[in-house]
């Protein structure tokens, strides 16, 4: 009986406490900078897209929404010819922003991206790619790998030795 | 033709009222259990939230009004209905404010327990004609609930009936004019709130409904406008069981002495319900409903008791105060 009318007073004194609601659409909630939301693909420093088409992040993706092409430039550079993924089926787990090598594929703070048509849901690489470099604001891929490419041959890239020649003889 | 004609005119202002007060009262209920659990409840549609009122009206009016192919017809449409008319029934004897009452019958307070026990035979019916096992299980338990807190409901109030000699609703409130018989019938206070939540079946007390055990209770295969019914009902049980525990305990339409005259007694009469109903409403947000056993053993074994013991000590001191 005494638990009972504790329990009352303790409820009653609710009535003053503050409400644990977020009224959302008038009220953001506050978001961390490394929040999983909307998926985009960024750009290096020199405004050249960052996404080398390894299809890494296809091959991790637990729920294959990810699906890409691979293709060549004229450099020597890889690039997507289609980069798609479709939103209605991604979990927004982060395990392709994990799997990327190039710092390409980032997942931002944000989530509002209701469709009336299921279709809309499918982003292409045009409606992927973004103006930035993400959180990785200095990183350019080809600059740091060993890859070789029209304008960088072995040995070239930063903090990269010279190609050591294993047919000599000398030290 | 005045005086023939307010009667019939109070009866239409309680009807609108009531049906109303029930609507608004279920936006009410969800925004004060809202607060208790630190949160809004509904807040979106209009000012407050009170948009949500007419949301679920709509809602409900226009759901299909269908009765399943097993049920019993004719049973199972009565069943709504009987406990709407039967709560409507009890507010024809309360005593709103002076000479604001449809009918002051010398048995006033018999009346509203017979139409209280009328009630039963709605959620007892229901849950027979929708021939399904959850709701025969609910009607079941409901029988056995109202059976059993009936006895007492109507005992507990004995003691009052022993103060003022009436059984009139109206001679009850102005026997309350030096003393609210809040202060000298405590146990039957008790008693009688704990035997009306049982009686409008409400949490805690709302086993034959019980969400997690009986999916909906006696209502389960109710949908629509007949549902709508059963929450009218329940809603107009919740208001007549505070019109009467104000009435009898708390002085009716009388405000607290000194300071009767600041407002007009309806609006007395109306503040205290509010705060009753808010009562209520805490009781549901705080308490656990019990085990049905344990609600059999708390009526049986110490409602009875305390009931008992409160019609002898009154007795006692009535006698020796005549002596």
């Amino acid at each position: 009986m005494l638990s009972q009318l504790r329990s009352i007073w303790e409820i009653l004194k609710h009535s003053v406490s503050k409400l644990d609601t977020v009224q959302y659409p008038e009220q953001k909630p506050y978001l961390a900078p490394r929040y999983r939301g909307r998926i985009v693909l960024t750009r290096d420093p020199d405004g050249e897209e960052r996404c080398v088409a390894c299809n890494l992040c296809a091959a991790v993706c637990p729920v294959d929404c990810i699906a890409l092409q691979k293709d060549t430039r004229e450099d020597g550079t890889w690039y997507p010819e289609f980069f798609r993924i479709n939103f209605s089926r991604c979990i927004m787990c982060g395990m392709c922003e994990e799997a990327c090598p190039t710092y390409a594929i980032q997942l931002t703070p944000d989530f509002e991206m209701c469709e009336y048509d299921r279709q809309n849901m499918v982003y292409e690489k045009e409606n992927l790619l973004i103006n930035g470099v993400g959180k990785y604001p200095d990183y350019n891929f080809y600059r740091v790998s060993g890859m070789q490419t029209a304008f960088k041959d072995k040995g070239q890239a930063q903090n990269e030795a010279e190609p050591i020649d294993t047919k000599s003889l000398l030290p | 033709m005045a005086a023939e004609l307010k009667p019939v005119l109070l009866a239409l202002a309680i009807l609108l009222g009531g049906v109303g007060g029930a609507a608004v009262l279920t936006w009410w209920e969800r925004r004060l259990l809202g607060f208790w659990q630190d949160r809004y409840g509904p807040n979106r549609l209009g000012p407050f939230g009170i948009g949500q009122v007419v949301a679920d009206m709509i809602k409900l009016l226009t759901k299909d009004d269908w009765v399943p192919p097993f049920a019993d017809r004719v049973v199972f449409i009565f069943a709504p209905t009987a406990i709407v008319v039967a709560m409507m029934m009890g507010f024809a004897v309360v005593p709103f404010a002076p000479d604001v009452v449809i009918i002051d019958v010398n048995i006033g307070l018999l009346f509203f327990l017979g139409m209280t026990s009328l009630a039963v035979y709605s959620v007892l019916l229901g849950g027979l004609a929708s021939n399904n096992k959850y709701a025969l299980l609910g009607g079941l338990r409901s029988a056995a609930q109202m059976v059993s807190y009936e006895v007492f409901m109507g005992l507990s109030l004995m003691g009052i009936v022993m103060m003022t000699g009436s059984f009139s609703l109206v001679d009850i409130v102005a026997a309350q004019e030096d003393l609210w018989f809040c202060f000298s019938q405590v146990l039957g206070l008790l008693v009688f709130v704990v035997a009306g939540i049982a009686e409008s079946h409400r949490l805690p007390f709302d086993l034959p409904e019980a969400e997690h055990e009986l999916t909906a209770g006696f209502h389960t295969e109710y949908g629509g406008m007949k549902f709508a019914m059963f929450m009218l009902g329940e809603y107009l049980g919740l208001m007549l069981i505070s019109c009467m525990i104000v009435t009898l305990f708390f002085g009716g339409w009388m405000g607290p002495a000194y300071i009767d005259h600041w407002l007009p007694p309806i609006v007395w009469f109306g503040l205290k319900v509010f705060f009753v109903i808010n009562f209520f409403v805490l009781l549901r947000a705080a308490i656990p409903r019990p085990r049905y056993d344990q609600l059999m053993s708390l009526g049986w074994k110490i409602m009875l008791p305390i009931t008992l013991i409160n019609l002898v000590l009154t007795g006692w001191v009535l006698l020796s105060m005549e002596a």
